[in-house]
């Protein structure tokens, strides 16, 4: 009667996490950055971070995420994935996110318009009834598809969207590192808290603990195979260890593909229904 | 034989750009479907209980580098082992579809298209014949014959359809369940325009969203997808009519939190009196539930039709009233649990209540996958409550479940 299986409920501006970059125009937002030397300074580290990766227009993507339960049983979600980068800081970027795998659901599409502090707009498409659905993005902290990443890990490379705490410098396998933490500004986290830890040789994010809102340590994040696209970097491999139910989930992207040429036209809701 | 190596020298020709080029996507899903029917059959000729059944859909794409051109060929068939009618093929989709710079495209072959934001009832939705063979839910479309312009812009986008072809509406057959008393002839159509299937119709729409609004303004003219019925009482059947209608419909929705408030309107001319019908309601849902990764999602529309229904049509001509409607003052709720564990487990359950003569329409749709390229699917519909003067008293006794196994490749 009616199918309104949303397999891929709300996401956000989508994987995009560690594919978003900030903007082209770098003014920093005071809100964001706070009042004190320790809120500064975790900003400016952070900034840093974010716009080291700026200025790629656009990306496309092919991502594989594999999900590993407790007992060790994997499954396996298959997408492509594309981005327009914002025009400055003040707004999110629009990401498309399209599903190869499993096969039942292959053609599922997830249109997002990312914003900084409001919700999202986004637009579901589900191809066998060839519908396309406005949905709801209130559900920042609800699992994508069935994996250890909620939907709002995919933006925590949007500068504004916390504030900030700078705790201090670390060793971490011969590397040093800029240790953060930082406090969501937008409404509906499952977060208190995230502590990131950003290297100082290539100004990347390379781990973050994500606190649940218990205070508790809920997941860790690690970042690797960092790749240079002619100054813009990517990491490959980003996997989630769920600290208290024991899953994890490792996402791989493979090779970026930047400037194609894309357009706002390319992420109206009216696209959904030719993607494919 | 000269002609035969002039055709192997142009496939020689093109092979390399035909092979290479683009890239391929084959798939496609074979179903097994048991459907049991707990009453007995109320009209002779009607099988008794169970109803097994397979389908195939191929599902085979080709897009060029460039993705510029997109070849989409979506054939379908099921073989039924009850009912004669319900062992059909049809074209889902069969098109080819050019995207060029500067966001139009045009789309030229057998199409599916969905218009509409409702749940309970899709009013706005006009372009497809119903696969009514399929399920009583009107989700199962045939292919339509069209071609199609759309034109995306950041002030919204723009769909023009030509369509011709015109696809009639299947029905069960003598064998079938559920049906009326008098199964439809779907052989003896009788479409009341020059042409007939060769008719000519058109359709454009135009749908954007500004911040938490989406909306879609529509017009269709053209053959109603939707038959009225004429009893042939000589022949013992009833013969689907189709009239020359145009119908203007809006549908939209306003996304604010957890809310989602959607509206359909049609107008209509064509089938008697002009009239007006409207679906509207809600869906709210509660996000992760009891602590869980679980949503449930709660739902209430109403739905209204201002249409004179015909129930016993003396003539084959021009329309005087209306086809027969279920949903002309009735409340739908429903609830959808959905799991978001792996395997994509979903639950969903509604009621329509015809609140002039308290007849209940009920389904509950469990799904589930299993492992990454099958899903279970488990379905029942009930009829409760049917008075004589309902539009469902003839399918009464028709409740059934269905058991459905899809393998995915």
């Amino acid at each position: 009667m009616l199918n309104m299986r949303l397999p891929f409920r709300s996401a956000a501006s989508a994987l995009g996490i560690f594919v978003l970059a900030s903007a082209p125009a770098f003014a920093d937002d005071p809100a964001a950055r706070g009042d004190t030397p320790e809120a500064q300074k975790g900003y400016d580290v952070s900034a840093r971070s974010d716009r080291t990766d700026t200025g790629f227009g656009d990306s496309r993507v092919d991502a594989r995420m594999v999900l590993t339960n407790r007992a060790g049983q994997q499954t396996v979600r298959e997408f492509s994935f594309q981005t327009l980068e914002k025009e400055d800081e003040s707004v999110g970027d629009k990401s498309l996110v399209v599903f190869d795998s499993p096969r039942d659901v292959e053609g599922t599409a997830l249109l997002s318009h990312a914003k900084i502090l409001d919700p999202d707009d986004q637009w579901l498409y589900l191809p066998a009834l060839k519908r396309v659905k406005r949905i709801s993005s209130k559900n920042k902290s609800g699992a994508f598809v069935g994996s250890e990443f909620a939907f709002e890990d995919f933006t925590i490379s949007e500068l504004n969207k916390f504030t900030y705490s700078y705790v201090g410098e670390e060793d971490v396998d011969g590397m040093v590192m800029d240790v953060v933490e930082r406090f969501p500004r937008y409404e509906n986290s499952g977060y208190t808290k995230q502590k990131s830890w950003v290297d100082q040789e290539i100004f990347q994010v390379r781990k973050v603990e994500f606190y649940d809102r218990k205070g508790a340590l809920l997941k860790t994040l690690v970042l690797s195979d960092y790749r240079d696209y002619d100054g813009v970097w990517r990491a490959h491999s980003l996997k989630m260890v769920n600290a208290q139910n024991g899953k994890e989930t490792e996402l791989v992207y493979s090779e970026f593909s930047f400037r194609n040429g894309l357009d706002g036209n390319d992420f109206e809701q009216g696209v959904l229904t030719r993607l494919r | 034989m000269r002609v035969f190596l002039g055709l192997c020298g142009l496939a020689a020709a093109f092979a390399p750009t035909l092979s290479v080029a683009g890239e391929w996507d084959v798939g496609g899903e074979v179903a097994g479907e048991l459907r049991y029917f707990p009453n007995d059959p109320l009209y002779p000729g009607q099988f008794e209980h169970f109803q097994p059944s397979i389908s195939f859909q191929p599902d085979i794409r080709w897009e060029s580098d460039d993705r510029k051109h997109q070849v989409v060929l979506i054939p379908y068939a099921r073989i039924d082992a009850q009912d004669d009618e319900r062992t059909h093929i049809d074209l889902r989709e069969g098109y080819y579809r050019y995207n060029a710079d500067g966001g139009w495209s045009l789309t030229v072959g057998a199409v599916k298209v969905f218009w509409g934001r409702t749940e309970s009832r899709h009013l706005v939705d006009i372009i497809n014949q119903t696969d009514a063979v399929e399920d009583i839910d009107e989700e199962d479309k045939l292919g339509q014959p069209m071609a199609n312009l759309t034109l995306i812009n950041d002030w919204g986008t723009v769909d023009l359809y030509v369509m011709s072809g015109f696809r009639t509406r299947t029905f069960p057959g003598v064998d079938g369940r559920p049906r009326f008393a008098l199964p439809v002839d779907t052989d003896a159509e009788i479409i009341n325009r020059d042409w007939g299937r060769g008719a000519v119709d058109v359709a454009a729409r135009y749908s954007h969203y500004i911040g938490n609004w989406d909306f879609g303004v529509s017009i269709f003219h053209g053959t109603s997808r939707e038959p009225r019925f004429a009893i042939d009482g000589a022949n013992q059947r009833i013969r689907p009519v189709y009239n020359t209608i145009t119908q203007g419909g809006v549908d939209l929705q306003y996304t604010q939190d957890a809310w989602l408030w959607k509206l359909e309107a049609i107008v209509r001319e064509g089938h008697g009196d002009t009239f007006a019908a409207a679906v509207g309601g809600f869906e709210y849902t509660l996000y992760q539930i009891f602590g869980s990764n679980a949503d449930l999602g709660l739902l209430a529309e109403y739905q209204y039709d201002g249409r004179d229904e015909d129930f016993v049509l003396e003539s084959f001509g021009p329309a005087f009233a209306a086809p027969v409607t279920f949903a002309d003052n009735d409340v739908f709720a429903g609830a959808r649990l959905g799991l978001n564990d792996t395997q994509d487990t979903s639950l969903l359950a509604g009621a329509t209540v015809d609140t002039n003569d308290a007849f209940i329409g009920m389904f509950v749709e469990a799904q589930r996958r299993f492992g990454q390229n099958w899903t279970a699917e488990l379905e029942a519909r009930l009829f409760l409550n049917a008075d004589p003067d309902n539009a469902a008293y003839p399918i009464r006794d028709d409740d059934f479940i269905t058991l459905r196994v899809t393998r995915f490749f």
